[in-house]
């Protein structure tokens, strides 16, 4: 147990303290600070998928007026050596992906810069290419663990006798697409190198993580380097570390000294440079006996990763944890491609994985005959099949039954193709979620007092999700003083280390490190400090998850209406219920669980980056053509929360929100159009084509 | 992106003279597609007109009792002009399922006729392709090609027309007109866009240096019976998958007359006159429109990602058809 804090501001609606500004246009994004004479780059990329770079002529665009600079292999500073290769840019002529950064034109203006870099002559030693992914090629291979740390493989029991034996199976193939993150702000790096020391206002999801990566990368000490970022629209992953356009534009700084230099990618160079998740292919199978109890769960994944540097998604993991079945196998086989570098892209892992685990348990439910909410009820489990341990705190069943009460699930009836209106066949479905709760080591807060209020200091990055409210109202509730006595600084890496906001632990890492800070204050200075008194604390390390298996649930439900001529699918309703822990701002989290229903709607209806495996490249690299839910496709979307604490993991009592919306919001509404349709269909997204009669 | 003079004509003559002073002017409109394509990198005109203030900002009427519509209209003023609404909703519905709110805010009547393609090759200058590079080669053909053509492609070229409102035009039967260096002429919507044939870098009629004025839409009384229907698998801001306008005149229980035209299926927008011949003078009845429009489909080809489209267009063609006629008679 940790010493749980009392609620006052927490629990409160508090508006966001940074609305005014980015309503009014002041709040500045990276881009956004103002620049004296500043200068443009423009990146040079590569056009081939694989092969050598055997000369780049920049004669034309240095003759261009208005060029201040054209930076490639011959001319970029050496960097260090580092395990991050995607970061080794302009230090050798090999190209492993096409889109990769091989050159940078700076000058006086945008357009200037881009017409430079269009001038670049660039000829090329080309290899044949293969961005092929399937699960049948011959060199699929075991990655030693796969993202967050997990094992690649498990087995339990004996997956195989089990499914043999099992009265009912499901043996399919579930497949999800190649995504990309989209933040609405694109990554964006101003540089600006003067008197040996580099200040980078970067869009990025962790001020430090950028610092850690950087500064011995550029071979500079830590004292050299800044990074400010004090609003970040939106990063779902994709700024969850610098990429390579980082490297670029300090490089091109270090070069130009005492100039900012200012990039911001365009829409096109966001679907090769940061990031994106990768393809799955999910073959899950599923063994129970006629009552729907689980014998037997089997997920073996496919996916690929660059060849430039390894990231394997953890899809199979979460179906390790949700359900109880004696027996149990996941795996992880990945494909080498010439392709750019997948990376994080909200709840890497739990969200591909879970659409194919909880449409299987669909089919699993009408294989049983059974409601497919008592389905996951009986399945249940009081502590991790993993390792054994009892959860925090797991109220799957209460999501479901709350969710079922509310969604008006009772007079459901489960057989398909029953409902119409008009051309319209209407349907509903329902998933669980899940999502880890974590928090993170290397966290440290200063407090200090004067004239009467509380200057709280973090190196946190709100990137949209209202850490500026949330974490003042921790601090607030951790000092007991009113929220309005507190000014938090965050968003710099001259503040106390901070860890990066992903993996849903961002509130739970800094608000405990917030807390520490706060008691350990009270503790020096007592109830009534001095002036300019000031404490400096860190989180303190944990052992819980060698008691506790941290785990947050939730249930998603659906309703669609699917063209009977067309195909079209449109969802009317979503109602998510979630078991999170405490809820510290019921405003900002209500929107953070929607938004991770409607970027879920989204992958289900959707999202598709559509792969051209004869060059490696995504063909709908803009948001013409690239589809991301538009209002039109949002309608009754609605997240409610089970009113709990969280006693075992952080003083705050909460769990983490930022992911766990999205997860289960595709299979719930995949679940849907079964039920209105009759038809399963098992990747995604959910186009007309699918549910054409031909 | 090039440096580019820019000038603002200020009547049409003005225009076509500016025009003519360099081989690579072009026309601006609201700059909705055109300005998109300078950044891409696939248009660098040395010099822009300003065609968006000419006074062709009017929706006039006709002795004839039809309309005039100035190719300088935004495409907004004109989903929203009453007389529109009334006598040719086709047209209403065509502009208002295209783009979004901003973007037809600006889009002119000109521009949106003559906007091209989405093909995603033919706007990644990186990729070989025809239309933008004659002889460089189709990279749709054995691409991605969920979008492309599945009536009238050839092996130059399976793009598709990607205009809503030209679909709507087409169904109402409306005229182009045109001013250039050698005088003033008509052309039919319907002869304004070309098939790819050999030649996919054209994409209309136009020659060089002609500029479009105004639309005419004739008087057609059953206009006012004439609906568009675009699907597409986003609820908004998406091009059409397929699309079907139509009107249709009954009579007495029978179709005395009938239009229909599709968008989102060929290089240009595609009139159905195959289903309208079959249709003339019959009983509506939902077989029938299904026997028509699998007639006007008959020479329909898939490529790889597209086969989804000739049952898609049959299903819309019937569905809309069956709106117009058995519901509302
Ligand atoms: C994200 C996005 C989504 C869109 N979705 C849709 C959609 O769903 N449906 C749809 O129909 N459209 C859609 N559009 C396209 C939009 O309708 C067109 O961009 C717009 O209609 C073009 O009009 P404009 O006046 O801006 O043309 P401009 O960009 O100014 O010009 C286009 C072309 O026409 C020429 N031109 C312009 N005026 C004249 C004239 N009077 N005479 C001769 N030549 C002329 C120009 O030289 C240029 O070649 C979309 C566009 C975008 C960017
Ligand atoms: S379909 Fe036409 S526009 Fe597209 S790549 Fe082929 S030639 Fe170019």
């Amino acid at each position: 147990m940790t010493d749980t804090l009392t609620a006052h501001s927490m629990g409160t609606p508090l508006v966001r303290q940074d609305a005014m500004a980015k309503v009014t246009g002041m709040a500045p994004y990276a881009y956004d600070h103002r620049q004296d004479d500043p200068a443009y780059l423009h990146p040079v990329q590569a056009t081939i998928a694989r092969g050598r770079v055997v000369q780049i002529d920049t004669t034309a665009a240095d003759e261009l007026d208005g060029v201040l600079l054209t930076l490639t292999r011959h001319n970029a500073p050496r960097l260090a050596e580092s395990e991050d290769t995607e970061m080794h840019i302009l230090q050798h002529d090999e190209v492993a992906f096409r889109g990769q950064l091989i050159g940078a034109v700076v000058a006086r203006t945008p357009e200037i810069a881009r017409e430079a870099a269009a001038l670049v002559r660039v000829t090329y030693e080309e290899e044949a290419t293969d961005a092929r992914l399937s699960a049948d090629r011959e060199d699929l291979y075991r990655p030693e663990q796969v993202n967050g740390g997990f094992e690649t493989d498990t087995d339990t029991g004996g997956v195989d006798a089990a499914l043999a034996s099992s009265a009912v199976q499901v043996d399919q193939t579930y497949t999800t697409p190649m995504e990309h993150n989209n933040p609405m702000e694109p990554h964006t790096t101003v540089a600006l190198w003067q008197d040996e020391h580099l200040t980078l206002w970067d869009s990025i999801q962790g001020v430090h993580a950028a610092h850690t990566a950087l500064a011995p990368l550029l071979r500079l000490e830590p004292e050299q380097l800044r990074v400010i970022t004090p609003f970040v629209g939106g990063g779902f992953g994709s700024k969850g570390k610098p990429h390579s356009h980082e490297v670029l534009a300090a490089m091109a700084a270090m070069r130009l000294p005492g100039r900012a230099v200012k990039l911001a990618l365009t829409r096109q160079q966001m679907f090769t440079l940061v990031g994106y998740r990768t393809p799955t292919i999910n073959h899950v199978r599923l063994g129970a006996d006629r009552d729907g109890r689980l014998q037997a769960i089997s997920h073996e994944v496919v996916e690929q990763t660059a060849r430039l540097y390894e990231f394997a998604e953890q899809t199979a993991v979460p179906s390790r944890t949700v359900y109880a079945a004696p027996h149990r196998r996941t795996s992880h086989r990945l494909a080498t491609l010439d392709v750019p570098v997948p990376f994080w892209m909200r709840a890497p892992g739990e969200c591909p994985g879970m659409h194919a685990l909880e449409v299987a348990m669909d089919e699993l439910a009408i294989a049983c005959d059974l409601d497919p909410v008592e389905l996951r009820v009986r399945n249940d489990t009081a502590t991790d099949p993993e390792t054994g341990l009892p959860f925090t705190h797991r109220d799957l069943v209460g999501c479901l039954r709350e969710g079922a009460d509310r969604f008006g699930w009772a007079d459901r009836d489960p057989r398909p193709r029953q409902r119409r209106e008009g051309d319209w066949l209407v349907g509903t479905g329902v998933a669980a979620s899940t999502y880890p709760a974590m928090s993170m080591p290397g966290n440290t807060a200063r407090i200090r007092y004067g004239l009467g209020r509380y200057t709280v200091e973090i190196g946190a990055v709100d990137i949209g999700t209202g850490t500026w409210t949330a974490l003042a109202q921790i601090a607030a509730d951790a000092l007991e003083c009113p929220v309005g006595h507190i000014d938090l600084r965050i968003g710099d890496s001259d503040l106390p280390q901070a860890t990066v906001e992903g993996g849903s632990s961002g509130i739970a890492s800094w608000g405990g490190a917030v807390v520490a800070a706060a008691r350990a204050f009270r503790a020096e200075h007592g109830r009534l400090p001095a002036e300019w008194a000031q404490t400096e604390a860190e989180l303190p390390e944990s052992d819980v998850t060698q008691r506790f298996a941290p785990h947050s649930f939730g249930a998603q439900f659906a309703q669609v209406r699917v063209n009977a001529r067309t195909g079209e699918v449109r969802v009317p309703r979503m109602l998510g219920v979630f078991s999170v822990g405490r809820i510290v701002n019921p405003r900002t989290a209500h929107s953070q669980l929607t938004g991770g229903m409607v970027m879920g709607l989204s992958m289900a209806l959707h999202e598709h980056s559509v792969m051209d495996e004869r060059w490696g490249h995504v063909v709908n690299h803009d948001l013409a053509g690239y589809h991301i839910a538009s209002h039109a496709d949002v309608c009754d979307v609605d997240a409610i929360w089970l009113d709990e604490v969280d006693e075992h993991l952080n003083p705050m009592g909460t769990r983490g929100i930022g992911e766990i919306g999205i997860v289960g919001a595709a299979a719930a509404i995949a679940n849907a159009t079964f039920h209105a349709t009759g038809v399963r269909v098992r990747g995604l997204p959910l186009t007309p084509e699918h549910f054409l009669d031909h | 992106m090039r440096p580019f003079d820019y000038r603002r004509a200020g009547d049409v003559d003005e225009a076509i003279a500016l025009m003519g002073t360099s081989p690579t002017a072009r026309y601006l409109g609201g700059g909705t597609n055109l300005v998109d394509h300078m950044r891409l990198g696939l248009e660098t005109p040395d010099l822009l007109v300003d065609v968006s203030r000419l006074p062709l900002a009017d929706i006039e009427d006709l002795p004839d009792g039809g309309l005039r519509i100035g190719a300088a209209v935004r495409n907004s003023d004109l989903a929203a002009d009453r007389r529109v609404r009334e006598r040719y909703p086709a047209l209403s519905r065509a502009l208002l399922a295209g783009a979004s709110g901003q973007l037809r805010n600006l889009a002119t009547t000109g521009g949106n006729l003559l906007q091209r393609t989405r093909c995603p090759y033919f706007q990644d200058v990186t990729t070989p392709c025809n239309k933008r590079e004659p002889g460089s080669g189709c990279s749709a053909i054995e691409g991605h090609s969920r979008n492309h053509a599945i009536l009238g492609a050839s092996d130059a070229c399976v793009a598709v027309h990607p205009s809503d409102m030209a679909v709507g035009l087409l169904a109402l039967d409306a005229v182009v007109r045109v001013h250039g260096p050698g005088g003033e002429r008509t052309i039919t919507i319907d002869d304004l866009h070309r098939l790819p044939g050999e030649h996919p870098e054209r994409d209309t009629v136009l020659e060089p240096g002609e500029l479009i004025t105004a639309v005419d839409l004739p008087p057609t009384p059953f206009a006012r019976r004439s609906t568009y229907r675009k699907v597409r698998e986003r609820a908004s801001f998406a091009f059409a998958l397929v699309s079907v306008a139509a009107a249709v005149d009954l009579h007495e229980g029978r179709i005395a007359d009938v239009r229909i035209a599709c968008g989102g299926i060929a290089h240009k927008p595609w009139r159905a006159r195959r289903a309208e011949e079959m249709l003339v003078s019959e009983v509506p009845d939902e077989a029938l429109f299904e026997r028509a429009a699998r007639a006007e489909l008959d020479e329909a080809r898939a490529l790889r990602d597209n086969g989804f489209k000739i049952p898609l267009l049959r299903h819309t063609m019937v569905a809309t058809l069956r709106d117009l006629t058995l519901e509302t008679s």
